[in-house]
């Protein structure tokens, strides 16, 4: 048996007229002064291979140290799960492999499946790098004519799979070569090492095969973030910061439409949402140091954009907490709720084709081609401009005005309070949350950490009561609609009541605890959090 | 784990060939194979060109100075590994005589800790009535009797289950085969046909005299690599179907 990966090297990357392969003789013939070579056709693994190597877009996987592969084998094939480092975790059979991306969740029941299906849901497995690979094997001996090594060389061309429009990108990786150690043999696996160390253009590989294929393809691991991340600093003109943080959001929306449109996995509209609100937001917060008219326009444009996406999503929230709904019936079974999984099913079809059209169509090409050549203008003004206010300030002033207000508007709910103060408290709250998002750089990580994880059980708190209320009020609606529709048997009725008593309840819950959440947050040790957040000093 | 060994109290009857080409089918089927060769020898380290050395020798192993696993080589084959003979294994019995308990379990109790990576064991004993042999027939799963077809190996086979039999708890399965057979002799093809329909546990597969079996010595490697598609080759692939069931 052996060991594959003992040693790993790569030949250097060749001249247009010198190709890779040919330094393979080179190997061979510094191999032959100390050992017999021979070659070894048919050897295990070695031959044609063809594999995938697969992640969710956000980088799920290879940010939790893991990489998975789908190796083709005819029309099947299996999965191989390993750690970054290529140490194996877990494989499975896979008897087909979708031509469109699979949701983990769809993956048939197997070892890399149970692995996987938690930390990937809901987001599906996309290719991000194909492989064609053409191994061959050379056995090194010693004087008994006993294998006590092997060199396999691995000749790896690599694909970016790209939408259905655009071309693929290919690239040819540099010969990889490595010594595979026979059990019992490590000596000699580590001389034929040490032999192919010293051979000219041969060099220790760097990169797995992976990170490798990216590099050739110009792209990077985890590429892709929906997070805030815009680089700006607390001297930078308070413009320039603005523009920049709004930027970066425009890259997050256009970056998912295209997820979007292919309906590849829900996650791609909540993160192009997620961006549409946190412009919104810094339009609002921020936008007075935008000039007044921009903001106003595109204050507008966004709003319709996040408009237009909330029937989908509201419907995904639905069917994504489906399984979790029908757990908790007590009283009816959870078949009695498939007419309204059908009727969800049905509707988000509609609204999802709706959103699909306002996505192709002019106005929201209008809304990023301009807002982003808007934004690079105020980024890139090269002529004499405003310093003033700094980014420090503005983030100070902001974000100090926007914790006041929740401070006075918390302050005045009571429990006879109508539930829309605490929807308007909510608002607030996550305002203040992406302020906290957009000047992170900015501030003291220990201290940022301490306010955004108070604000944070604050806002679960108020998320709770609010979407409690409003997924009742929708079932109500859906529950009209269904009948209207005559797509309503009795059984299904009363359990889509029972799932509304239930949010009944939770937003009660909610509701109870909001008075300790909120003291939490904004009494008067919250409030020295945020002092000292704000002024630096402890 | 499944642990097969190949025994006969006679020398010369194919017992390390048919070891070596056994475990070759086993691990061309996809099982992780083991192949001990225990007879200081060393015939089957030969045919695999490892050298029959063990560092600290027979006795490390079995006093458990040195583990199984730090011996184990890697043969030329995929999923096969060989642990190679040594010289000392000669004076095994005296070894496993002074093994502090069991001394003919001794062998068994080295095996379980491989339990986990091997599919198929298979022990290629030397040639005696010893210490060694008693312990081999405690750690087998399956005997191999490799019977030249001969009246008094019948003998061997009779004298052979009667002493298993006497075992307490743990006893092998006994399956024997025919080896070296000479189909031009009429002795040879009575013998095999009585025997194959009185005993049930005697293989009805024979591993003719070839010249070709004994070219492994020459070739160094099992015949099912060298010659895969020869007469012998099929004798052990058809064999070896009949014992993995």
């Amino acid at each position: 048996m052996t060991t594959p990966g003992l040693r790993e090297f790569v030949l250097e990357a060749p001249a247009a007229d010198d190709p890779a392969q040919d330094l393979l003789p080179t190997v061979l013939a510094a191999l032959s002064r100390a050992f017999t070579v021979a070659t070894e056709p048919g050897a295990p693994g070695s031959g044609a291979r063809r594999y995938t190597w697969l992640d969710t877009f956000d980088w799920r996987l290879y940010r939790a140290g893991l990489m998975l592969e789908f190796e083709q084998a005819g029309r099947g094939g299996r999965l191989l799960l390993s750690k970054a480092d290529g140490t194996p975790q877990a494989q499975q059979p896979v008897t087909r492999w979708p031509r469109r991306p699979s949701l983990a969740d769809d993956l048939p029941e197997g070892a890399v499946r149970d692995r996987i299906a938690v930390l990937a849901s809901p987001r599906a497995l996309l290719p991000i790098v194909k492989a064609v690979s053409a191994v061959s094997v050379t056995r090194l001996l010693n004087a008994d004519g006993k294998t006590v090594a092997r060199l396999v060389a691995d000749h790896i061309t690599v694909t970016a799979p790209k939408p259905d429009t655009a071309a693929d990108t290919t690239a040819e990786l540099p010969l990889r070569l490595t010594i595979a150690e026979v059990r019992g043999y490590p000596g000699q696996a580590r001389k034929a090492a040490s032999v192919l160390a010293d051979v000219p253009g041969v060099s220790h590989a760097s990169q797995g095969v992976f990170i490798a294929a990216l590099t050739a393809l110009g792209r990077h691991p985890a590429d892709y973030s929906s997070g805030v991340e815009a680089e700006i600093t607390a001297t930078m003109p308070a413009a320039v910061a603005v523009a920049r943080l709004l930027l970066r959001q425009l890259d997050v929306i256009e970056t998912n439409v295209d997820g979007v449109l292919r309906d590849i996995d829900t996650e791609f509209l909540h993160d192009l949402r997620v961006a549409v609100r946190r412009t919104r937001s810094a339009i609002k917060l921020l936008g007075a140091v935008l000039p007044a008219d921009l903001a106003t326009h595109y204050a507008a444009e966004f709003k319709w954009l996040g408009d237009l996406t909330t029937p989908t999503r509201d419907l995904d929230v639905h069917l994504l907490g489906f399984g979790a709904m029908t757990d908790q019936l007590v009283a009816a079974s959870p078949a009695d709720l498939e007419p309204f999984r059908a009727f969800l099913v049905r509707r988000r079809a509609r609204e999802f084709r709706r959103l699909a059209a306002a996505l192709r169509g002019p106005r929201f090409r209008a809304i990023t081609d301009d807002w982003r050549k808007a934004l690079l203008e105020i980024r890139d003004a090269s002529g004499p401009r405003r310093r003033r206010p700094t980014t420090a300030a503005l983030a100070v002033g902001t974000t100090g005005r926007a914790f006041r207000k929740i401070v006075t508007q918390g302050g005045a709910i009571t429990p006879a309070s109508p539930a829309q103060s605490l929807h308007d408290l909510r608002k607030r709250a996550k305002e203040l949350r992406y302020l906290l998002e957009f000047f992170a750089p900015l501030h003291d990580p220990v201290a940022y950490r301490k306010v955004v994880s108070d604000l944070k059980q604050l806002q679960d708190c108020l998320g709770e009561f609010q979407d409690s209320e409003v997924q009742r009020e929708e079932i109500h609606a859906m529950a009209d609609a269904m009948l209207a529709e005559r797509a309503a048997p009795a059984a299904t009725l009363l359990a889509m009541g029972e799932i509304a008593a239930k949010l009944t309840l939770s937003q009660a819950e909610a509701r109870e605890e909001f008075a300790a959440r909120f003291a939490r947050f904004a009494g008067p040790a919250g409030r020295e959090r945020v002092r000292v957040l704000l002024e630096g000093r402890s | 784990m499944k642990t097969f060994a190949t025994y006969n109290i006679k020398g010369g009857v194919g017992k390390t060939t048919a070891a070596v080409n056994l475990a070759y089918l086993s691990a061309a089927d996809g099982c992780r194979t083991l192949l001990w060769d225990l007879d200081p020898q060393g015939a089957a380290s030969f045919l695999f060109r490892i050298k029959p050395r063990v560092k600290g020798g027979g006795k490390a192993l079995i006093l458990g100075t040195k583990t199984l696993d730090d011996a184990i080589k890697g043969t030329d084959f995929d999923d096969l590994d060989l642990l190679p003979a040594d010289f000392t294994y000669r004076n095994m019995d005296l070894i496993l005589g002074s093994a502090d308990s069991k001394p003919t379990r001794r062998i068994a109790q080295l095996l379980r800790p491989l339990a986990t990576e091997y599919d198929h064991v298979f022990l290629d004993c030397p040639p005696s009535i010893s210490l060694v042999s008693e312990n081999v027939m405690h750690a087998a799963d399956v005997l191999l009797v490799p019977l030249i077809p001969t009246t008094l190996s019948v003998r061997t086979l009779d004298q052979l289950t009667e002493f298993v039999a006497g075992f307490n708890g743990h006893r092998p399965d006994i399956r024997a085969f025919f080896s070296m057979v000479d189909g031009r002799k009429k002795l040879h093809q009575e013998i095999i046909k009585d025997l194959i329909a009185e005993r049930p546990g005697v293989a009805a597969t024979p591993i003719p005299a070839l010249s070709l079996i004994e070219r492994m010595s020459v070739e160094r490697a099992p015949v099912t690599a060298f010659a895969p598609r020869s007469v012998a080759a099929r004798a052990y692939r058809a064999l070896w179907s009949e014992l993995r069931s």
